[in-house]
């Protein structure tokens, strides 16, 4: 399954930091963060509850980089 | 500018006002770190938060830590000011960032402002405003001048000019009237139309193109990894480079003897961590694309990625479909020859013989006729399959067909040397000479194929499922070099896979087709275009580049956009890295100071960006 989110970030770099750091989430198959559009990518893992990952994949954006929001 | 942008920009002006009225204090010693540490902590604080909470996170090789570090070690070293200054100078370029980004990032979406904000529904005889979203299938709506159509439909009553130009950069405007279909995104310029819905909006061309769009610099080109990659080894190795410049040579002088000069060496190494921030490569080169990609959408030219705008820009080798691509895939009377009556007689003859007919040779024929088509004249018409028509036209026997069926009548033919299809005639038992039917080249496409040459094409190719002869006419006529006819769609695919082997690595196939049987070629090419894609999901669906017209002109066009963009992201990197190592080497060698540092960081930075913004401009191409 394939969701986007809106997300905000200031730098391109952050957004970089972000995508990998999303990529290293349990659950997450892969993740793109789109900094021009601002906006995340997340494809999940067969039977993973969107909501259950995404909290920890924006647990671990925070950790890469303080200034970062996804919108839930 | 936005909350965030404005209190960044007081607190620069404040910071700013603060660090040259204490440089002009005559103050020293811990007076001046007091006073200068005022304007440091209103301009870093968030830097050095960041830094402290990155160190925290192990996230420690950011620019917040390098800033960090530099600035704290200016300080140390009782360069004051100077550490002030860079903070601020940081700041400085962060904004100037984020306001060009945002800025571009509005300009782009404006340009692509094709989003319908509503739909206007017909009830109890009041016009009301819905979320378009929320409009059925088969509902109607209301269409007033201009408005932009939401949905896909069919107009059932009223007629109207639209204006596509949103949609397929053609400034021309497009005639509808009541039956026509019409597609979301175009803009009702004259006349009020109700308008049948066919498909729901989130199926409506707009919302696809708008998908499309918006998800396209989501595939990364190679340009973008490198740069990732870059930036992940780069920065941590500046750092440790840094720390080696700070103690080794000290180190090594004192096993000489010489003083060590800490100081000198450790303000070469703060200057190295100023210069190195990676941010002019990691913004400008996503922004490049997402540029590129808005400026060609704005001409018709949707490209689903950064990586298909890189490939394009290296192809070399065109590959088209004919009909429907080069040609315009409607037929029309092209000639009558050997006839032995007046011309418009004999099409007359042959329109009504054929009136009864629904193949396409027979609706060119009626065209050519131009008239009504009494079918009260017409008797006894029969159809001999694979051969062609017999019938009575106001009594006279009048055949068309093929030279089979002059054949199985008896009749002496004559041979027809034009390439197309050729009707023959026989009226009232004895021939009466041929028509010519054949397919018309686009009005653009003879120029498109040597724009393609300009545009530095090395080999255009054409395949055709059409007659050898017809094929060759229209190679010639276009000046295309190499053609394959006669091919059935899995031939063709063969073909472009022989192609692909005869090139080199770096050159690029791209195959262009009209997507509508061609999706199996469109997908084994390197780069698969489409075009005529207003309204055809199959096309979008297929193909990695999508042209919303079908002007052919338009192939050369994407081609030098991606050129064009491509050599902006090429310049950014040069440009971007060989700045940062020239000044590197010159602050190891300690003939950079802090301030050439400042430069090399935000300077280049803002150069980046302003040239990255160069891509969205692609309408003179």
């Amino acid at each position: 399954m394939k969701k986007t989110y809106k997300i905000d970030v200031d730098c391109a770099n952050c957004a970089n930091k972000m995508e990998k750091a999303a990529n290293h989430t349990a659950g997450v198959k892969s993740a793109t963060v789109n900094f021009m559009t601002l906006k995340m990518i997340v494809e999940f893992e067969e039977g993973q509850d969107p909501k259950t990952v995404m909290q920890e994949v924006l647990k671990n954006c925070k950790k890469v980089e303080d200034d970062c929001e996804i919108f839930l | 500018m936005n909350k965030k942008q404005k209190k960044v920009l007081i607190r620069i002006i404040a910071a700013a006002v603060l660090m040259i009225l204490f440089s002009l204090l005559p103050i020293e010693g811990y007076l001046a770190f007091g006073l200068f540490m005022i304007p440091y902590l209103i301009i870093g604080y968030d830097i050095l938060k960041k830094a402290v909470k990155g160190i925290l996170n192990r996230q420690v090789f950011d620019e917040n830590f390098l800033m960090a570090v530099a600035t704290v070690g200016a300080i140390i070293l009782g360069d004051y000011k100077e550490g002030v200054a860079v903070m601020l100078f940081y700041q400085i370029g962060e904004l100037f960032q984020g306001y060009a980004v945002g800025k571009s990032r509005k300009n782009i979406s404006e340009l692509m402002d094709i989003r319908p904000d509503y739909a206007n529904v017909e009830k109890d005889g009041k016009l009301e405003k819905v979320d378009p979203d929320e409009v059925e299938t088969g509902s109607v709506i209301v269409v007033m001048p201009g408005e932009k159509i939401p949905i896909d439909g069919t107009i059932i009553e009223g007629n109207t000019t639209l204006n596509t130009s949103a949609l397929t950069g053609e400034s021309l405007p497009r005639e509808a009237k009541e039956g026509d279909d019409v597609i979301s995104g175009c803009i009702n310029m004259t006349g009020v139309l109700k308008i049948r819905t066919t498909r729901e909006f989130g199926e409506s061309t707009v919302s696809k193109i708008l998908e499309l769009v918006e998800n396209s610099s989501s595939r990364k080109s190679r340009s973008e990894n490198f740069i990732s990659r870059f930036a992940r080894v780069y920065t941590p190795a500046v750092c440790y480079g840094a720390a080696a410049l700070a103690i080794l040579p000290p180190v090594v002088r004192i096993f000489m003897g010489i003083t060590p000069q800490w100081g000198e060496w450790i303000y070469r190494a703060l200057t190295f961590l100023v210069i190195s921030c990676p941010c002019a490569l990691v913004i400008s080169i996503p922004l490049s694309f997402f540029a590129g990609i808005g400026g060609a959408s704005r001409e018709g030219v949707l490209v689903k990625g950064s990586n298909y705008l890189e490939t394009l820009s290296q192809t070399r080798y065109v590959v088209f479909d004919k009909t429907g691509t080069m040609t315009q895939g409607v037929f029309e009377v092209s000639g009558v020859y050997h006839n032995q009556m007046p011309e418009d007689k004999l099409i007359e003859y042959a329109a009504y013989a054929e009136s009864f007919s629904s193949h396409p040779i027979s609706k060119s024929l009626k065209n050519a006729y131009g008239k009504e088509i009494d079918r009260t004249r017409v008797t006894d018409a029969e159809e001999i399959s694979g051969k062609g028509v017999v019938a009575r036209v106001d009594g006279v026997p009048v055949a068309a067909g093929n030279h089979k069926l002059m054949e199985e009548l008896g009749l002496g033919w004559k041979e027809c040397d034009q390439a197309g299809t050729v009707v023959h005639m026989a009226v009232d038992g004895s021939y009466a000479g041929c028509i010519l039917i054949s397919d018309l080249l686009k009005p653009h496409a003879k120029e498109a194929i040597s724009e393609l040459k300009k545009a530095g094409v090395k080999k255009s190719v054409m395949l055709t499922g059409d007659a050898k002869k017809v094929a060759d006419q229209v190679a010639e006529e276009l000046g295309i070099h190499e053609v394959y006819s006669e091919l059935l769609p899995a031939d063709k695919v063969n073909k472009v896979e022989e192609l692909l082997s005869q090139k080199s690595d770096k050159e690029r196939l791209a195959f262009v087709g009209d997507g509508i049987n061609d999706a199996p070629v469109l997908s084994r090419a390197d780069i698969g275009i489409a075009m005529g894609a207003l309204g055809s999901d199959a096309a979008i669906e297929a193909a990695d580049v999508v042209l919303m017209d079908d002007d052919p002109l338009k192939i050369a066009k994407a081609i030098k956009i991606s050129r064009k963009c491509v050599r902006i992201v090429y310049e950014n990197i040069y440009f971007a890295i060989g700045i940062k190592i020239i000044c590197l080497v010159l602050g190891a060698l300690g003939i950079a100071n802090m301030w050439l540092a400042i430069f090399a960081d935000v300077g280049v930075m803002v150069i980046a960006v302003l040239n990255a913004i160069r891509a969205l401009f692609v309408k003179k191409l």
